[in-house]
């Protein structure tokens, strides 16, 4: 697996910044509202597949947002209580998840950066994985740093 | 793509109509960006969801919005707050939250959104017109507004809601634009009787499906009784909206951007093709409990808000049915269809049956059910969805006369003729 390593994926930024983690890949779709516990970082949506994985500080990677329009509510404040993914990475774009970003980084000055990028790229990257995000307005990588030990 | 600003969103940005505008017409601005629109579209009315308290951060961008000195230019409505106002005994937990839960809702109030605190904003008089753009929130309201009223909305979600509606604009993307309203996942209703197209309880169950197949997709329903009614396509989308991120579908015959197959895929084949048979309905289904066996604590109902049709079907199996003391249970409504239930005589049904009416919030956004309420029944599909991560219940899915028969027995039954009716 180790020539996944080094691997640059293109992306489109939908908030911009830059963040370094462990991923945490999602099988399925979640609603952050009523799927995240912002004063943990837990997955608590208990028919999702990552049921109970925590995703404070992670690279997140999950297909697409889901259901209610609260969940920009739950990232900013997991981004105020610490818990917050450190970036977000999806297949389909979410302007939810995006918003939660952009309010936050007004609020309280940090910036989690929302990416897009094809499911080819997608797939190919794993839970455990290090991963580098860099979002510029223009354009966004998504790089593998080292392969899961 | 870039995004094109009119003179008069320049001016807002660059502060001119104050801190909160500038503020608020910025995020407008990003959030285009994000979604790739290329201007500015005016909005006619907003629905508010950013007044539920979601923690500290939803009181920081409410207390900095007030400060900036926010008014909002368009008739704006308010979504559930976590508190009820008009009956503060049935709020639980703890006092600090419940407090700062009404310190949110009142920011909203003080910048000039009309205090409705419904989820149902399509129940209160001046609903949106077929074709308006609007910027609502709250993901059941967003699928009836553009399914079933034809406004064009797209999936506002807290703070940018409020934005729009202090700077007037939204971003013209998403479902604002005619491409991207056409259905691309066809659902057929396949073997599915008459009887059972006409019972309420069918359309939670089939949003709930819809939603986990289309996922962020706009599904097109074919085989649907142009007889749904609104409380049904109300069911049907909240469901959808919750199992995924459906905020448009389209009812063949039934809503008004599908008078055929073809005007509702917008000329197009669809990506994929569901056939909804009586055995997949019937494990979307069973996949809404997450406990199975008799004990029930509670049953909720009115999630979405119930309407007063809704209240017009209970109420009379409330005076047939004595509901068992064991058993708590909740009705959350709106305070308009409250005082309607009221001017109509029905509130003393509800009192002498026990039940609980819950206003300007709703049972599973905040503690409103008793520690002891482990197992409850509903009848909606959100509700089923989202109370266990939220409340921490199990659940237990039923028709409404499934849930007062069991709350009446104490014990959760189910009418297994309900889904053969051929």
């Amino acid at each position: 697996m180790t020539q996944r390593s080094g691997n640059v994926a293109d992306g489109r930024t939908l908030f911009a910044g830059s963040a370094r983690g462990p991923v945490v890949r999602l099988d399925e779709p979640l609603s952050l509202w009523g799927g995240m516990d912002p004063a943990t970082g837990r997955v608590i949506d208990r028919r999702h597949p990552q049921f109970g994985q925590n995703v404070a500080g992670r690279i997140l990677l999950m297909p697409s947002g889901r259901g209610s329009s609260s969940s920009s509510s739950v990232l900013a404040e997991a981004v105020r209580a610490g818990t917050a993914p450190a970036a977000v990475v999806l297949v389909v774009p979410d302007p939810i998840v995006a918003l939660g970003a952009v309010v936050a980084a007004e609020l309280y000055g940090r910036r989690v950066p929302v990416v897009v990028v094809d499911e080819t790229t997608y797939r190919s990257i794993r839970t455990g994985d290090e991963v580098v995000v860099e979002a510029r307005e223009s354009s966004a990588t998504v790089r593998v740093a080292s392969p899961p030990s | 793509m870039t995004l094109e600003l009119t003179p008069s969103d320049r001016a807002m940005i660059d502060g001119e109509r104050g801190e909160a505008a500038r503020l608020a017409t910025r995020i407008v601005a990003a959030m285009a960006a994000a979604t790739g629109a290329e201007r500015l579209i005016d909005v006619a009315s907003a629905h508010v969801d950013g007044c539920l308290y979601h923690g500290q951060a939803s009181l920081d961008f409410a207390g900095r919005l007030v400060d900036g000195g926010a008014r909002v230019t368009i008739p704006t409505t308010l979504n559930v707050g976590s508190v009820d106002l008009l009956h503060p005994e049935l709020n639980r937990g703890d006092p600090a939250t419940i407090e700062r839960g009404r310190r949110l809702m009142d920011l909203y109030v003080s910048m000039g959104c009309r205090p409705t605190w419904t989820c149902a904003p399509y129940q209160l008089p001046g609903r949106p017109a077929l074709g308006q753009h609007v910027a609502w929130a709250e993901s059941n309201a967003v699928v009836f507004a553009n399914s079933v009223l034809g406004a064009r909305t797209d999936r506002y979600g807290d703070f940018i809601d409020i934005c729009a509606a202090i700077a007037g604009r939204a971003p013209a993307s998403g479902l604002h634009l005619d491409a991207n309203r056409a259905g691309e996942i066809l659902f057929r209703m396949s073997g599915i009787s008459k009887a059972l197209l006409a019972e309420d309880v069918l359309y939670p169950v089939l949003g709930h499906l819809v939603g986990l197949q289309a996922g962020t997709m706009v599904p097109v329903i074919e085989g649907l009784p142009g007889s749904a009614t609104e409380d049904q396509l109300k069911a049907l989308g909240a469901a959808a909206a919750s199992s995924g991120a459906v905020a448009l579908f389209h009812a063949v015959g039934v809503t008004p951007e599908a008078r055929s197959a073809d005007e509702a895929m917008g000329g197009k084949e669809p990506r994929r093709v569901v056939e909804v048979s009586p055995s997949r309905l019937a494990e979307a289904r069973d996949s809404l409990s997450t406990i199975s066996g008799d004990r029930l604590d509670a049953v909720s109902v009115g999630t979405p808000h119930f309407s007063v049709e809704e209240f017009a079907r209970l109420t009379p199996l409330l005076e047939r049915t004595a509901i068992s003391p064991a058993v708590g249970f909740f009705v959350s409504t709106s305070r308009q269809v409250l005082a309607e239930i009221e001017a109509r005589g029905w509130l003393e049904v509800y009192r002498r049956a026990g039940v609980k009416l819950v206003v300007d919030t709703c049972t599973y956004v905040t503690p409103i059910l008793a520690p002891s309420h482990r197992v409850v029944m509903t009848n909606s599909a959100k509700w089923a969805y989202y109370a266990p991560g939220n409340v921490g219940v199990e659940v237990v899915f039923g028709s409404l006369e499934e849930c007062v028969r069991s709350a009446a027995e104490g014990r959760v039954r189910h009418d297994a003729a309900l889904w053969q009716r051929g």
